[in-house]
């Protein structure tokens, strides 16, 4: 156990189990945003598919677990890197001029906090209901259409699809370079790759409320 | 060409630096920077001011002594060029400079714009060599490199140690050295035996430094005088992925 | 003081197996009790170190720098020889010491040379284990290219930056003793005494130029690889750091310092720019392989060099020395830049200049295949010059670069002071009058590598030091002198910097004992140096405290050294009245303004003894004699 436990201590272990479970959600927003697709066409088919997914409540609990634990992991990962990140440079430069980085890479990490506390009320909205005006527990397309009437909430989600868009322009690129799969001749698909990522998932996701508020469907 | 430099000065490692301007009205636009550094610092000494401390040897961009933060940019504005080789054409008459050191907390500030980069050798130290002896190594043409080979590891062993890496990230971490080094000996079939080890071993020394770690923003890259490669530090990464899963020792 | 080379009897071939099995060997036990201290981490210094640690003696390695891997052996650019014969082009030890001597222009000593040449072929398979990556062809096997003063290729090279790699080898082997406890590296330390007891060298003095701590360190013996002395003439091709100090301390503790006129002048360096030049940059010898020297035929020539037509130029080089053309020797290079430029015909504003011309390859070879040999020296000449070599000839002009000069060494690397050890540029060493291109390289890794860790162990094994440590008054003495010494540099706040001194002895040198050498401009030169070392002990200011990092102190010092060192110098050059490689007296020459040798009086090395401040020092001659290479006059017509 002594090598798991230094992989785990060390900077690019850690790293690289960002990466891991970075790429555990990118798959599960993937999955979640076709999913959400279905509201487009109607109530059946998205109830329907919220239902299969509940069928088994042993798959279902799998499936949370692996997701709960992956972004705990990488939350874990991502503060203990970004403490001593931030302490690996104790005096600031009166001058800095950043030549390469972009602004995504340098919003990761507030980005990723707002991605979790959308989170946080995301869940309250749509799987517990806490915060939902009227919760159905079977009627998927009835919380989504109803939610969505409100331009505040249209705007909330906007707002989180963005930081994901961000989140996603670097990390899906990131996650690449960080578990070393990487060589000249890889260096373009990768970019083109995580550019389609982060703009293809936020704006699939977001068609849905959109659709709504605007009344083409619902 | 008339200039106006910040320049931070700082007596000690542990006394409270601060950036203090200098006029240069005279500057000639072929003179390196460190040559325009010189000419202030004659100037200082004349008038019984202590001169601006700054590291230099070779000054031709090849020992890695020159480690200047120029406007916020490690060795200044032109890419793959060290302080050194950096020549005052790069600047507009009338420009202010700002010149610091190199900032990291593994980099502590010895004087002025002189910080101590001992932390690299201990990296290197911790395994960043093949192990043979003087005298037991077989005829130098019995192992054929490709050229493709040697070619690539002459690239990542093109590093010059100055740190501007460090100086450039972010999180001041120094994956792009570390990864230089740990390539350059993994291109080449002697480095193989080690290859294991060494990314292991360099690793934790660099994490031991406290120096930052990788989120990979590339400044490094972009602020090397060698232009060493973004693709050496994803070699790194790689070769410490396998390590970890098949070298468990 | 008497002179033995202890060279060994018998065939020359043979000569240093022999002497590796009749000297002592050091038992492994006792290893761990002997500490040596090696000055200098350059290529002879780690490899040095490197190899001693290896062996398992308690090694102590101290540099001014603040890692070994700064040393100005970093800077090495062009290539390392080796006798490997890969290119089957009709090289051999043989050849390489032969081409070596005579290069050497007869100043050398043959079994010295001799065992170089053998040693050559153990470096290269030394550095390619190390993981130094050198030049491969498309097959794998080791690239070479041909070198200034040879006719065989026999340089292996890494791109453009072959003291680098070969110099990082080391530090890394070096590295891996630290880490191993059998080496302790000291940096950012400077060695300002040699301590002498009881006749032997037992230990040094040093400043931690951090906290300016003055130090004694112990030892059963100490090897100095400090480096050359190029700096006296303040501007050369060497890091800023570079100096005597090491040596001349040495010096004046009773080591016998050896032929310090040879100094060697670079062909191919970038010419000055201005009054502010802190240093010249070398163009590697490796661009006369494509490159074409030369000047306009006509003096005052103002045209553009692309406007000037084939017929107007004179390829001065390919002209004077049909067999050799651009790859003569760089003695001879140097001068017939010089001549061109004194007639007048120099180029660029100062005149100082000759243009250095790849067109013509460029268009046999292709721009990529230029590029692909020397791409990165065309980078530093473009960031330097602001011209763009693949579109416009370079310039360039003949600069200070190496000194063949240094502390007298006998077969066994070890000075006139016994357990002080001398190797790499900071001895006499083998390259006599003028040192080869890519030779330098060769000789610090054999120093360092193959021949110092084999002499010392008989050193030890023969002499058995007993101990001693740093409470002797030996060692309180010379760290007084230190402070005294310090304290005084600091004391004098004059009203001239220690740089406007270096630049006039440089001046001084450059004018009187550089390229080309007279009788009167070397009296001339012996008067001044003691009016400006007066002057510079009346007059020199230097800013700060004792106690801290003072780079203006550091360089006091090493200046003050330069103002005496640089008098011995000119002393030599003067007492030598024949001309041979580097060494150019103007009243020794041939018609055809060659070099002029005079064998009868001179076939010597001149080994210098110091006698005290107030008396001169002594003159005294190792006589060279030359039974495999027969005495000539070098030729490269
Ligand atoms: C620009 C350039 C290019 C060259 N190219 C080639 C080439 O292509 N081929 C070739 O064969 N040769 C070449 N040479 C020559 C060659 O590089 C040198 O002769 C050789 O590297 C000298 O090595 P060294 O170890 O003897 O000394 P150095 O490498 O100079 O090392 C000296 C060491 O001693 C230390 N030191 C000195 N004084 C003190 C002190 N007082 N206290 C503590 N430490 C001290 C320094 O810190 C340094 O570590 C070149 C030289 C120059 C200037
Ligand atoms: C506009 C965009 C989004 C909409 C409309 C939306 C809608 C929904 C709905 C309706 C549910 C409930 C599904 C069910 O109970 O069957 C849900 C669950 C969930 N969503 Fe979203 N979602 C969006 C974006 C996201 C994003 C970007 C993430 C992750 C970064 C995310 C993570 C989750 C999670 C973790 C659950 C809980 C799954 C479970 O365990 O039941 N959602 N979402
Ligand atoms: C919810 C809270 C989250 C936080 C606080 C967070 C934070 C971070 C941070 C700081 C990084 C490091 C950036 C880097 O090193 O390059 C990162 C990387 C990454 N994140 Fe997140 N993130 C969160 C959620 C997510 C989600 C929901 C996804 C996917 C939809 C995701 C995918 C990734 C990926 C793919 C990487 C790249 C890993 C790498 O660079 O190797 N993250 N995250
Ligand atoms: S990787 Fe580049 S920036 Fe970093 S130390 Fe090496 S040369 Fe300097
Ligand atoms: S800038 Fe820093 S974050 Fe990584 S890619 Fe370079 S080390
Ligand atoms: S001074 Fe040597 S790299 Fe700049």
């Amino acid at each position: 156990m002594g090598w798991a436990l230094r992989f785990y201590r060390s900077t690019i272990g850690k790293k690289i189990l960002m990466a891991v479970t970075g790429l555990i959600w990118v798959l599960f927003v993937i999955e979640h945003m076709a999913g959400n697709l279905l509201t487009l066409k109607g109530p059946e088919a998205i109830n329907r598919y919220a239902a299969l997914l509940k069928s088994s409540d042993e798959i279902l609990w799998a499936f949370r677990i692996v997701l709960f634990v992956a972004l705990v992991v990488h939350v874990d990962s991502m503060l203990k890197l970004t403490a001593r990140n931030w302490t690996s440079r104790p005096a600031r430069y009166a001058k800095v001029a950043h030549q390469t980085s972009s602004p995504a890479s340098r919003t990761m990490r507030w980005g990723g906090v707002f991605l979790i506390l959308w989170l946080v009320y995301h869940i309250l909205h749509f799987t517990t209901g806490q915060v939902h005006p009227d919760f159905s527990h079977t009627d998927v397309y009835r919380n989504v259409t109803v939610a969505f009437q409100s331009g505040g909430k249209v705007a909330l989600y906007g707002a989180a699809m963005v930081a994901l868009a961000l989140h996603l322009y670097h990390g899906a690129w990131s996650m690449f370079q960080t578990v070393g799969a990487n060589h000249p001749h890889l260096e373009k698909p990768r970019r083109w790759v995580a550019t389609a990522i982060a703009i293809l998932i936020p704006l699939g996701f977001i068609t849905v409320p959109l659709a709504i508020y605007f009344g083409i469907i619902g | 060409m008339k200039l106006t430099l910040h320049v931070w000065r700082q007596t000690g490692p542990n006394e409270a630096g601060r950036l203090v301007t200098y006029d240069v009205p005279d500057a000639s636009p072929d003179m390196s920077f460190l040559e325009m550094l010189d000419v202030v610092n004659e100037r200082l000494i004349e008038r019984g001011e202590e001169p601006i401390a700054f590291d230099h040897d070779c000054r031709e961009g090849i020992c890695g002594s020159c480690s200047l933060m120029i406007n916020g940019v490690p060795h200044g504005p032109r890419r793959g060029t060290a302080s050194c080789q950096l020549h005052m054409r790069t600047f507009q008459d009338g420009d202010h400079i700002w010149v610091e050191p190199f900032r990291a907390r593994a980099f502590p500030i010895v004087r002025d714009l002189v910080v101590d980069r001992s932390a690299f050798d201990r990296v290197i130290q911790a395994g960043g060599f093949i192990g043979v002896s003087t005298g037991s190594a077989p005829d130098a043409n019995a192992i054929p490199i490709s050229k493709a080979a040697a070619d690539r590891a002459m690239d990542a062993a093109a590093c010059i140690g100055c740190g501007a890496c460090v100086a450039a990230c972010p999180n001041a971490s120094a994956m792009l050295f570390t990864a230089a080094k740990v390539s350059h000996l993994g291109f080449l079939p002697q480095g193989q035996p080690e290859r294991m080890r060494r990314a292991l071993a360099m690793v934790s020394q660099m994490d031991l430094e406290h120096f930052g770690g990788c989120t990979n923003y590339g400044e490094c890259t972009a602020a090397c005088p060698k232009e060493i490669p973004l693709e050496m530090i994803a070699r790194l990464n790689r070769d410490y992925l396998k390590a970890t899963l098949v070298a468990r020792d | 003081m008497e002179l033995n080379a202890n060279i060994p009897s018998g065939p020359i071939a043979d000569a240093w197996e022999t002497h590796r099995f009749d000297m002592k060997l050091v038992s492994p036990a006792n290893k761990r009790r002997y500490t040596i201290i090696v000055v200098g981490s350059g290529l002879a210094g780690a490899s040095a170190a490197a190899t001693l640690g290896e062996l398992g003696y308690n090694v102590l390695c101290f540099t001014f720098h603040d890692s070994p891997r700064r040393a100005h052996s970093i800077a090495a650019q062009g290539g390392i020889n080796a006798a490997k014969n890969y290119q089957n082009d009709g090289d051999s030890v043989y050849r390489l010491f032969y081409d070596t001597v005579k290069g050497g222009d007869f100043r050398s000593r043959e079994a010295n040379v001799y065992r170089l040449a053998e040693i050559s072929l153990n470096i290269i398979d030394q550095c390619v284990a190390q993981g130094v990556p050198f030049a491969r062809e498309y097959g794998g096997l080791l690239d070479n290219r041909s070198f200034g003063g040879a006719q065989v290729s026999r340089t292996f090279y890494a791109r453009g930056q072959t003291g680098q790699q070969l110099l990082l080898g080391a530090y890394q082997a070096l590295a891996r003793q630290i880490a191993a406890g059998s080496v302790k590296m000291f940096t950012r330390s400077e060695m300002l005494d040699l301590v002498v007891v009881d006749g032997h060298a037992r230990g040094i003095v040093t400043r931690d130029l951090v906290s300016g701590k003055v130090e004694s360190f112990a030892a059963d013996a100490v090897v100095l690889g400090t480096g050359g002395y190029s700096n006296v003439f303040y501007l050369s091709t060497n890091a800023k750091a570079c100096n005597v100090t090491a040596i001349w301390r040495a010096y004046k503790r009773g080591a016998a310092m050896a032929n310090p006129c040879f100094t060697q002048i670079h062909p191919t360096c970038i010419p000055v720019a201005g009054d502010y030049q802190s240093k010249l940059t070398l163009m590697s010898e490796s661009l006369r392989n494509d490159g074409r020297v030369w000047v306009p035929k006509a003096k005052g020539e103002t045209r553009r060099a692309r406007d000037i037509p084939e017929a107007e130029r004179d390829y001065f080089l390919e002209r004077k020395y049909p067999s050799f053309g651009n790859l003569a020797p760089r003695d001879i290079a140097s001068r017939s830049a010089k001549e061109v430029c004194d007639e007048g015909r120099g180029v660029g504003e100062t005149g100082q200049g000759v243009y250095l011309d790849f067109a013509d390859s460029i268009q046999r070879l292709g721009e990529d295949t230029i590029r692909e040999r020397y791409g990165n020296l065309f980078e530093i000449y473009e960031r330097i010059t602001d011209e763009n070599p693949y579109q416009v000839p370079m310039r360039i002009y003949p600069a200070p670069h190496y000194t063949m000069g240094g502390l007298w060494v006998d077969y066994n690397l070890m000075s006139t002071i016994p357990g002080l050890h001398v190797i790499g540029e900071a001895n006499f060493s083998d390259h006599g009058a003028n040192r080869l291109g890519a030779s330098a390289l060769m000789q610090g890794l054999a120093d360092g590598y193959f021949v110092l860790p084999y002499t010392i162990g008989h050193y030890l094994a023969t002499s058995k030091p007993g101990p001693v440590d740093t409470s002797h008054p030996a060692f309180r003495s010379a760290e007084q002198d230190t402070h005294t010494r310090t304290a005084r540099l600091l004391d004098i706040r004059g009203t001239r910097t220690v740089d406007s001194f270096h630049q006039e002895l440089g001046r001084l040198m450059w004018n009187h004992c550089g390229m080309a050498r007279t009788a009167d401009g070397l009296t001339q030169a012996l008067e001044r140096i003691p009016a400006l070392r007066e002057e510079f002990w009346r007059n020199v200011t230097v800013s700060g405290g004792p106690d801290h990092l003072n780079q203006s102190l550091e360089k006091a010092g090493r200046v003050a050294d330069f103002l005496e060192f640089a008098e011995l110098m000119c002393r030599d050059a003067l007492d030598r009245g024949e001309s041979c490689g580097g060494h150019f007296r103007e009243e020794h020459q041939t018609a055809d303004g060659e070099a002029l040798r005079d064998d009868a009086q001179y076939a010597h090395a001149s080994v210098w003894e110091y006698r005290g401040e107030e008396s001169d020092p002594v003159l005294h001659k190792e006589p060279l004699t030359f039974e495999h290479v027969a005495l000539a006059q070098r030729s490269y017509k």
